[in-house]
């Protein structure tokens, strides 16, 4: 649990969700300077579906990486929700994330040793949420997401589809600001991939919440509100694909 | 929750697991029967020091350290009056089993029927104190005294002690049949009822008065009891006080050199000692108090070497179970690098990862610890009814080889919470890595 001492989106609804601002990200490897991001400024408004598309290695993942404050840029100026994460100490980052911010993960990543329920219950209960609070929003977001009836089932016992719903419920769960998720079909099957699409879009347009993916995935693209082409650590074009 | 985590990542790897607690266990069963061991040793050598010179011994000021060998100068002239105070004292009657007049005194003590001679330590006890000293077993583990060799002087036929050794024949020309002509005379004295004692072994004790002139006086011997040590068999004498007083004082003021107290139980030594020493405060009587580890340098030197003992085990065990965690916990970390950084990516602090691993640790050490405190407990037990003997130090004959399964609360919980904290403290350090790990780096982890 955890003393609420970030800012909630909110405290600044009128901004981007997102915002870069000559944002540059070099990794020193042993002495081995790689440069993931050059320089880009831009926005990702609030409440939309956005896409970052481009081929592999061109920092898609470093992106959405600065953006779920799990990694710090090395140059320029980066707001989340209004908040310049370069003023937060790791603490306070870690906070910040726990509140804003929610992640879907390609591999899942369910803790394997927690039921479906205790894996979405889990960050309310970071966030101090009461007990009898977070089991209601929990089996909420269970059942918008069909598994209420598999509550009760370890990771091991669900399958490929029913873990990223799972997943998708715990990053729900806590009502963030922005979702990330980066490549969240890309374990799925067509047919599954469709299914989790339409379902992240239905909890986005439900919640509001600013989703981000990271995709290769033409059927995911084409549910992008707005999309970001990155090559070679560059903004390469920003396309608005639905009005907002 | 974080216990609930913590519990079922210990169940996720069962056999690594139980290799864990298994390492821990034996820790504990090792921890548990050496514990009780010595504890079982402490307690015979407590009881068999208590049995012969009791907790505490009042002495005049001075003995202890300068009087041995001058025991009449140290006398103690009103002891009788001192034993009544002590006795009745309020503070000191309802923890005290007796209190008893003693004489410690030297000399030469011969067997004129087989022309044998040997100097002797004498002490002097009022017969039925010293059998209830003897019967004195707070702890339960006194067993029926053995009594057995004596054959310097030989008597050892004449007590007819099993395994006697046979005692070659002296034809020696100085040898004789006979004793001194002054000697028996000197003897009568104090030997008027020799006719009571049928055809036991006679000794002859020959020993300086206070004002030093030579005394002599008889005893009858009526058994001997070994007493650990060959140079013990062989010199101690003990006999009946009042002729004790007589070899040592003669015709003179009779006087005690200790005055022995055994108490009810050797937790009162202490608050005893203190009200003993106000008390000859309040009477200006110029007496000191000893108890029997300062009287009995063996009991403190063997209780030191055992616990040195013990605790070069319970290192050893610590480390075994330091290294075995670590192992335990630094693989664990190693394969949940990837849910630790997807633990902190979702908002748990440094700190949560931290108590995650610590509480692991904790955890494995607890289960370990307890399951190593009953199975030794329940090997002590299992010990305790094979029957197998020993000589323990300080004895001169074998007795059961035991270990004390009863008041041992303390060992029981010292040895759990070692073994725990041992386990915890194991774990900070995987847990500190795991803490520190860049969420980013470890959300890439395979």
């Amino acid at each position: 649990m955890m003393a609420a001492t970030s800012r909630t989106p909110e405290d600044d609804r009128s901004g981007p969700a997102v915002r870069f601002r000559d944002v540059g990200k070099v990794y020193d490897d042993d002495g081995l300077r790689v440069t993931a991001i050059k320089s880009v400024s831009f926005d990702i408004p609030r409440r939309r579906f956005a896409m970052i598309v481009g081929p592999s290695g061109s920092g898609k993942t470093t992106l959405l990486n600065l953006i779920g404050c799990i990694d710090t840029p090395t140059s320029g100026r980066l707001e989340v929700c209004g908040q310049d994460i370069a003023a937060l100490t790791d603490q306070a980052l870690t906070d910040f994330r726990s509140q804003n911010i929610a992640f879907v993960f390609q591999n899942f990543n369910l803790l394997p040793v927690l039921t479906a329920y205790e894996n979405v219950d889990y960050p309310l209960l970071l966030l101090g949420v009461p007990a009898r609070e977070r089991r209601e929003r929990t089996m909420a977001m269970l059942e918008s997401v069909g598994l209420a009836d598999k509550r009760d089932h370890r990771p091991n016992q669900l399958s490929g589809g029913q873990k990223q719903r799972v997943a998708i419920a715990r990053a729900l769960v806590k009502r963030p600001a922005v979702v990330l998720a980066d490549e969240p079909t890309a374990n799925l099957d067509s047919r599954t991939g469709a299914e989790v699409i339409l379902l992240m879009r239905k909890i986005q347009e439900d919640t509001a919440a600013s989703f981000v993916f990271s995709t290769h995935d033409p059927q995911l693209i084409s549910h992008a509100d707005e999309t970001f082409v990155i090559r070679d650590g560059e903004l390469a074009e920003h396309r608005i694909e639905r009005a907002a | 929750m974080l216990f609930t985590i913590a519990f079922r990542n210990i169940l996720r790897n069962k056999r690594r697991s139980l290799m864990t607690l298994l390492a821990i266990a034996v820790g504990g069963i090792a921890l548990v029967l050496f514990g009780e061991f010595v504890a079982f040793v402490k307690v015979g050598l407590e009881t068999n020091a208590v049995q012969n010179v009791g907790h505490l011994t009042v002495y005049r000021t001075g003995y202890f350290d300068y009087g041995a060998g001058n025991p009449a100068a140290f006398g103690i002239g009103n002891y009788e009056q001192v034993a009544r105070a002590i006795a009745a004292d309020p503070e000191i009657e309802p923890t005290l089993n007796l209190v008893t007049p003693t004489v410690s005194l030297t000399g030469i003590a011969g067997n004129f029927d087989i022309d044998a001679s040997k100097t002797f330590l004498g002490t002097g006890y009022v017969p039925s104190d010293r059998d209830r000293m003897l019967r004195w077993d707070e702890h339960g583990v006194s067993r029926h005294r053995v009594f057995g060799d004596s054959g310097v002087l030989g008597l050892c036929e004449k007590l007819k002690i099993a395994d006697c050794p046979p005692r070659p024949s002296l034809t020696s020309a100085t040898a004789t049949t006979s004793a001194p002509a002054d000697l028996p005379s000197l003897a009568a004295e104090g030997d008027a009822t020799s006719d009571l004692h049928g055809d036991a072994p006679r000794l002859d004790l020959l020993a300086a008065t206070a004002s030093g002139a030579p005394n002599v006086m008889s005893l009858y011997v009526s058994h001997a009891e070994p007493q650990g040590a060959r140079e013990l068999d062989e010199n101690v004498v003990v006999m009946n006080f009042s002729l004790a007083q007589k070899l040592l004082y003669g015709r003179g003021e009779r006087k005690a050199v200790g005055l022995v107290l055994q108490l009810h139980h050797t937790a009162d030594i202490e608050p005893v000692r203190a009200r003993l020493t106000q008390l000859f405060k309040d009477h200006n009587w110029d007496l000191e108090v000893r108890d029997f580890a300062e009287r009995e340098p063996f009991y403190r030197q063997a209780v030191g070497m055992f616990n040195a003992i013990f605790l070069f085990i319970s290192l050893i065990m610590g480390v075994i179970v330091l290294f075995t965690v670590v192992n335990t916990m630094g693989m664990s970390v190693v394969e949940r690098t990837n849910e630790i950084g997807t633990s902190r990516a979702m908002g748990v602090r440094r700190g949560g990862i931290r108590q995650l691993f610590v509480a692991e640790g904790a955890m494995l050490g607890a289960l370990g610890a307890t399951a190593g405190v009953l199975a030794g407990q329940a090997l002590a037990t299992l010990f305790n009814r094979m029957g197998a003997t020993w000589t323990p130090p300080g004895q001169a004959a074998p007795r059961p080889l035991e270990v004390l399964t009863s008041d041992v609360h303390g060992l029981l919980l010292g040895a759990w919470i070692g073994l725990v904290v041992m386990a915890t403290v194991a774990a900070v350090v995987p847990a500190n890595r795991a803490a520190q790990l860049k969420v980013v780096d470890a959300l890439r982890h395979i």
